[in-house]
């Protein structure tokens, strides 16, 4: 069994309205922020995707917030869904690259979101900051083709080398055909 | 004509040689016609056994199944017409030679180990033994290291980096453990002061000189070096089908692999032979000795007759301690898990040696003080 | 060792002229179940460097999802982790609840507690198992998974599955508990603690195993929370977090259970967190047993559940509700939600966007052991290659789970 009091502390933790309001405070006036929302109790910032390094190492540096684990990252494509988020259409963008952080010391999570545009979907590589986001840009990148710059190997994780195109895209038909390929060697 | 055979017959020359090839047939139909087969059925069924299932019971004729024995048969006729593969880039000469030279060597050590005692029937000097060898010992570790050969060469041939990785440890474990296992019995050659094995076991004859009773240390670290030199689990690293697919036989398919496996059984039965020999008093029964058997039965049914019964008697007695060896190592396979390749090594070289080396000084002390009287 | 050699003139290395062997370990490699291939580049028995390539059981488990109705999603999530695989299906249901903004029934979230536990106690069994198998001790393994099996019959007389559960659904669950339920569990449970003695007694004080357990794969606290590391492999190095206990879902905190933390974070850590995880798994479900009450196992709102087979095929409004939700599927709010649950191997993240379709816009799973295997360059790294074995099995790749 672990140590009781510390049990404590990550049973209480703090507040969700406490990480945003953290979050708002130091990310408002730095102007990265796009858009905030709290849906379904879950804190989220929409922030410039180019400022996301600006973004990350405050929210892991902050002894406040304290995110100290990149629990998830993933990628979403809005095409024809624009309306879904208001803030998509305004901006031109067709990709989110979501990121959801959690302290464990704090026991309290973010969401973090960066829209892309079809034109130019690059996004900073986290890698430096949380060495387990590599596997997960990886994967972004090959299902989405979000280009993540920086990254230390960034190459095809799932698929193989050869695939042509990024299936998760909504215009990557389900039933689109690979050409076949031989063994290499 | 007939009686020209029979005249030819009973000189002694022919008669030796005819008794010679009665006793090696009886081995080789003992190993490679029983034991093989039965400890393969053995292992599948003691495993079930051990872990709270059925086991093989499918293979059958007409509906007889005779509790899964003839899925021995079975594997035979399967492997013996299954292709015989040979993969790119062996060396194809090698690769054929290697099983049998893992085998051979397993089957030949036989040659030394009594089954049985001296017996006079019909005139006749029979000695249940193929070679009653003066260095029995050393002749049966000679051998038994020809059988590294079989296992690196193997490992070598088969153009296979799995294959050669499992081929390197066994060369290495096995040469090892040989060394530890000379030194494990050394102590009991000093007691016996003999390395002929008929001697020792002749010296046996009364239960308080069995090796078991002031050499249980030895037996132990002897049984230990056995099995690792045996690479069976624990020590299977060799062949560690988690690690390395199937070591050094991973190429292997066929009848090159039957022979593989043959070779891993009959060299139990060999190792469980030795260790009768050295530590249960080969034939012999616990405070029965041979004499007042022979006394008894030879009253009963004529000194001929009352010989081959007794003779019998001894053989049977003889498989009973090797099965009662071959269960307990099988015991072993079941119950435990297996060994990284250094720590082999280091038990091999760190603690066995060290401990049979403290064995040799105890023994050499406890004759030399005449704590331990010799026979 | 080298430098030593080196400055005093003499460079065994340079010596020998020894080189690297590069071999492929994998995709089909008996240590690699669930398929995944490691190209290894050795010096001797030792990892100079590890490549690992995953996506071997690549399925396309979103673009699927993406194509199904609401409901539809639940036949591929039982196939993420199959060893526990109501577990998913929880995960999955919970964050479209989340996203109707709807709450299932008690005794519904009791069922739902209850059957998650089974599923982590069927994923540990196999995977503590599976360990014992790859490190030689079959027997061991067949133990547990002879305790697997008469937990899967108990599972299997409540949802009809062997291998992939498939029990929950959105707003509920397909049934309720079958007759004789509880005294089957008494019965299987009893049978479970004596085959998980057993198991330790072969096991844990063996000095063999822990040889070949200690001081392998191990990994510090802060590198674990690096790399992402979540499930008994974090509670394994000390770190206390368990979805159940930091954020408690269903009626986790109605449960009385131990979180067991390790020290060190190596594999025989692993083993133990998750040995303990299987008799506090065990304690929880009779807890649940204990003080589930009675009730409906569905919402009442007919706009999110499925119509029971039976009302469906005799009544006109189960029929029409029936049809709606297959053929449209259920209309779930435009939004956004993540919602974690403790999976066997860590916190099993559902990411789902909708869009006011029947269809899930996106459906993100966040697979714990994706994250774990792309730590294992670290734990294996310039250790031998018999010590990848234990750790890629404690890591516990769930191929399903990690390729998606």
């Amino acid at each position: 069994m672990g140590d009781m009091n510390e049990e404590k502390k990550i049973e209480q933790g703090a507040s969700d309205s406490e990480v945003m309001a953290r979050a708002k405070a130091v990310l408002g006036p730095m102007g990265v922020m796009i858009h905030t929302h709290s849906q379904h109790g879950d804190d989220t910032l929409v922030v410039q995707a180019e400022d996301i390094l600006k973004v990350m190492e405050f929210l892991h540096g902050d002894e406040g917030l304290k995110f100290d684990m990149m629990m998830d990252l993933t990628a979403v494509d809005y095409l024809g869904a624009e309306e879904v988020h208001p803030y998509l259409k305004p901006m031109n963008a067709r990709f989110e690259v979501v990121y959801h952080l959690y302290s464990v010391e704090k026991n309290h999570r973010i969401r973090v979101k960066a829209p892309l545009t079809e034109e130019s979907p690059y996004v900073n590589s986290i890698t430096g900051i949380w060495v387990g986001a590599d596997w997960f840009e990886r994967e972004a990148f090959d299902l989405y083709g979000v280009v993540f710059r920086g990254h230390p190997n960034l190459k095809r994780i799932l698929l193989y080398e050869d695939f042509e195109g990024h299936p998760l895209r909504k215009d990557y038909g389900k039933m689109k055909r690979q050409p076949l390929i031989g063994p290499v060697n | 004509m007939m009686d020209t055979i029979i005249a030819f017959v009973k000189q002694p020359l022919v008669m030796e040689v005819l008794i010679t090839l009665v006793k090696i047939g009886f081995i080789f139909g003992l190993t490679i016609g029983f034991f093989a087969p039965m400890l393969a059925w053995v292992e599948r069924k003691q495993s079930a056994v051990m872990q709270d299932r059925v086991g093989a019971n499918r293979a059958g004729v007409f509906g007889i199944t005779v509790i899964g024995l003839l899925h021995s048969l079975a594997d035979a006729i399967k492997l013996i017409f299954k292709e015989d593969f040979i993969p790119r880039g062996a060396e194809r000469g090698l690769h054929t030679l290697a099983p049998a030279l893992a085998v051979i060597p397993a089957l030949v050590v036989f040659a030394v180990i009594p089954f049985g005692g001296q017996y006079t029937l019909w005139g006749h000097d029979v000695s249940l033994v193929i070679a009653d060898l003066d260095v029995g010992i050393l002749y049966v570790f000679a051998i038994s290291s020809l059988a590294t050969y079989g296992v690196v060469i193997a490992g070598w041939s088969s153009n296979n980096n799995w294959s050669l990785l499992g081929g390197l440890r066994a060369s290495a474990q096995m040469f090892s453990y040989e060394v530890t296992m000379g030194l494990t019995i050394i102590g009991l050659i000093m007691y016996y002061q003999s390395l002929s094995l008929v001697d020792i076991v002749a010296k046996q004859e009364n239960f308080w000189h069995w090796g078991i009773v002031w050499h249980f240390p030895a037996f132990v670290l002897f049984l230990a070096c056995a099995v690792a030199e045996n690479k069976r689990v624990p020590f299977d690293a060799p062949e560690a089908e988690s690690e390395l697919v199937a070591g050094y036989f991973t190429e292997y398919s066929g009848m090159k692999f039957v022979m593989f496996w043959t070779a891993e059984f009959i060299e139990m039965v060999s190792i469980s032979g030795m260790c009768v020999a050295l530590f249960f008093g080969g034939h012999h029964i616990p405070f029965l000795t041979q004499d007042f058997l022979l006394n008894a039965l030879g009253d009963v049914f004529g000194p001929n007759w009352g010989g081959v019964i007794v003779m019998l008697i001894g053989i049977g007695v003889f498989i009973t301690k090797l099965v009662i060896l071959l269960v307990l190592q099988m015991t072993i396979r079941w119950t435990m898990p297996r060994f990284r390749y250094d720590q082999i090594m280091k038990l091999g070289w760190k603690m066995i040696l060290p401990l049979s080396l403290c064995w040799i000084f105890l023994v050499g002390v406890g004759i030399l003080t005449g704590v331990m009287p010799t026979p | 060792m080298k430098e030593e050699n080196r400055k005093q003139g003499y460079d065994f290395h340079e010596a020998s002229r020894t080189e690297t062997m590069t071999i492929n370990m994998g995709p089909s490699h008996p240590a690699t179940h669930g398929t995944v291939k490691f190209f290894l580049t050795l010096d001797g028995e030792t990892i100079e460097d590890i490549d690992v390539e995953i996506g071997y059981l690549h399925r396309a488990f979103e673009k699927e999802c993406e194509a199904q109705k609401w409901n539809g999603v639940f036949p591929y999530t039982d196939r993420l982790d199959y060893t526990a695989s109501v577990l998913n299906n929880v995960g999955y249901a919970m964050t479209a609840e989340k996203l109707i903004g709807i709450e299932v029934p008690e005794r519904c979230q009791y069922l739902r507690t209850m059957i998650s536990e089974m599923a982590r106690m069927s994923g540990h069994y196999t995977n503590v198992g599976a360990g014992a198998l790859e490190l030689g001790a079959l027997t061991a393994f067949i133990y547990f998974i002879e305790a697997r099996e008469l937990l899967w019959d108990l599972i299997e007389s409540v949802c009809g599955a062997r291998l992939t559960h498939n029990y929950v659904r959105i707003g509920g669950l397909t049934n309720d508990l079958p007759d004789g339920f509880r005294e089957n569990v008494k019965r299987v449970f009893a049978k479970n603690r004596k085959l998980w003695d057993d198991f330790d007694i072969m096991l844990t004080k063996n000095r063999i195993f822990l040889d070949r357990m200690r001081d392998t794969g191990g990994i510090s606290q802060k590198d674990a929370i690096a790399w992402g590391f979540t499930g008994p492999c974090l509670r394994a190095t000390g770190v206390p977090y368990d979805v159940r206990r930091a954020e408690p879902y269903l009626v986790y905190d109605r449960m009385n259970f131990d979180i067991p933390v390790g020290t060190t974070g190596d594999n025989f850590d692993r083993y133990l967190v998750r040995m303990e995880e299987i008799k506090q798994s065990m304690s929880i479900v009779e807890q649940c047993l204990e003080q589930m009450p009675d009730g409906p196992i569905n919402v009442d709102d007919a706009r999110w559940r499925m119509p029971s087979k039976d009302d469906s095929s005799t009544k006109m409004e189960p029929l029409i509700f029936h049809f709606k939700q297959v053929i449209e599927g259920p209309s779930i709010p435009v939004g956004e939600a993540y919602q974690a649950v403790e999976g066997a191997n860590g916190e099993l993240g559902y990411y789902l966007v909708s869009n006011g379709g029947g269809k899930p816009w996106k459906c993100r799973v966040r697979p714990p052991s994706f994250a774990l295997t792309s730590a294992l360059p670290l734990l294996v790294k310039g250790s031998l290659l018999a010590d990848l074995i234990p750790t890629f099995d404690m890591i516990n790749l769930i191929g399903g789970e990690c390729d998606r």
